[in-house]
């Protein structure tokens, strides 16, 4: 690593919390979208859980929110270097969606599906077990538009790109299959810790 | 008699979004970080500077592309961000970024008041294919501020090739003072200045009647435009609004937002 001459940095913070090459964007909250931000009301949201499965289904609005309620208070971090501490998220644990469907034993990846055509690929193990949501509240209001309102997906051990918005599905397979940006170079799980931002990482 | 295994069919969403990435990324290239030298300063506009850079090894990159940039201070502590690549393709192991001083930014600071000549970074990439433009198609460029640096460098790389495919660029700015490359700009450019326009000029914000002599009509290439939006997420959103309004499909908009 050379040195840069000249250069001090912002005053060192020892935020426990923050992955390696990662800084505290505060109150910002980036949008990044690569898309253009689709026109989606409740009324036309909905979202499914098929492939390996033992019973494919889809809810809609009113359906999802008789699921239990559940939230996400804690960090997200964007491959672009920003973390976001202490946000706070409401909707439903993925894991009330995969217990309704019946995962087969053979489910080992998923591909996570927006409204608008995105994808992005996940292990199943990253969906399960709490660390998954459907989430449609930030802050106590909705989810707005372009951070993927009605409802996105949210995974915030993961790089924030995998936590696809306008969340529309996820099919379970049992192999890894690459999404947009898995496709356009960035890393296949994207674990922050570990610094896995591009393919090879 | 043989086997025959059938490869798993790829998932394709029920939904449009086409955007796939233009063209296959390497990894080998952005996996490691290079030396970049700074070989030259040249000042754009009072908030913007373009910075170039020796980069030997610089593995070649489309117009359009990013790369990662780090600056590391004696104790080791490291900043870095994403930069879009200013300038065109020029095999000569060269690339230039234009920055804006970002107001208590620590990188874009460091270049706009520290950075000399001599100085060395660390860089990887080129990175992401989603948002190159290679020149193979008509392309329909909107930016504002110094979202135009990568679509700079796909009209660096359309003149540069002597491209006959259509190319044209709508850029927003402020004002004239702020309007980055300003002599540079030929007939394939059509400024829009926000706040204050030139005598005669009146300012106001992107609109439908700037993307109408484009996307209607004789000014509407065969096979249509592939349109490249790059700026504010505000400006984003309000100019993806309006190219969707004017007819552009929504698969053929790549976006690239500040953040």
């Amino acid at each position: 690593m050379n040195v840069t001459r000249g250069f001090t940095g912002r005053p060192r913070v020892h935020h426990p919390g923050l992955p390696p090459g990662q800084y505290d964007a505060g109150d910002d909250w980036p949008v990044l979208s690569a898309e253009v931000t689709p026109d989606l009301t409740p009324a036309d949201w909905t979202f499914r859980v098929d492939g390996l499965v033992g019973e494919p289904r889809t809810w809609d609005w009113d359906e999802a929110h008789t699921l239990p309620e559940s939230r996400y208070e804690g960090d997200i971090h964007c491959v672009t270097s920003w973390s976001k501490f202490g946000v706070r998220f409401g909707g439903v644990s993925l894991d009330a969606f995969l217990a309704a469907v019946r995962p087969d034993a053979a489910a080992t990846h998923a591909v996570a599906y927006s409204h608008t055509g995105y994808t992005t690929n996940l292990p199943l193990a990253d969906l399960t077990g709490g660390r998954a949501w459907i989430a449609w509240e930030y802050d106590g209001r909705p989810l707005t538009p372009e951070h993927g309102g009605p409802a996105r997906l949210l995974v915030p051990h993961l790089y924030f790109w995998k936590s696809a918005k306008w969340i529309a599905g996820l099919r379970l397979l049992d192999h890894d299959e690459p999404g947009f940006w898995e496709q356009n170079g960035y890393h296949e799980r994207g674990n922050p810790w570990e610094e896995q931002r591009y393919s090879g990482d | 008699m043989t086997d025959t295994f059938a490869a798993p069919a790829a998932f394709t969403p029920p939904t449009r979004f086409a955007v796939p990435g233009r063209i296959a990324v390497s990894n080998r290239s952005a996996a490691v970080w290079q030396t970049a030298t700074l070989t030259e300063i040249r000042r754009e506009t009072p908030q913007a500077a373009t910075f170039r850079f020796a980069v030997p090894a610089w593995a070649g990159h489309l117009p359009g592309q990013h790369l990662m940039l780090r600056l590391i201070a004696q104790d080791g502590y490291t900043a870095q961000r994403h930069y879009s690549i200013a300038s065109a393709p020029d095999d000569d192991g060269h690339i230039e970024l234009t920055l804006d001083h970002v107001a208590g930014g620590e990188v874009s600071g460091w270049f706009h008041t520290e950075a000399k000549p001599g100085d060395r970074v660390e860089v990887r990439g080129p990175l992401s294919g989603f948002f190159a433009w290679p020149g193979d198609r008509p392309a329909l460029l909107v930016g504002a501020g110094s979202g135009v640096v990568p679509l700079m460098s796909m009209v660096r790389h359309h003149r540069a090739r002597g491209l006959d495919v259509p190319l044209r660029l709508l850029v927003s700015a402020r004002g004239p003072e702020e309007l980055i490359y300003a002599r540079e700009y030929g007939a394939e450019t059509t400024p829009v200045f926000t706040r204050s326009a030139p005598r005669g000029v009146p300012a106001g914000r992107l609109a439908a009647a700037h993307l109408a002599p484009v996307l209607a009509g004789s000014g509407l290439p065969p096979g249509g435009w592939e349109a490249y939006v790059c700026g504010s997420n505000a400006f984003a959103e309000h100019a993806s609004r309006l190219l969707v309004a004017a007819g552009q499909p929504v698969d053929r908009i790549r976006i690239e937002r500040f953040g």
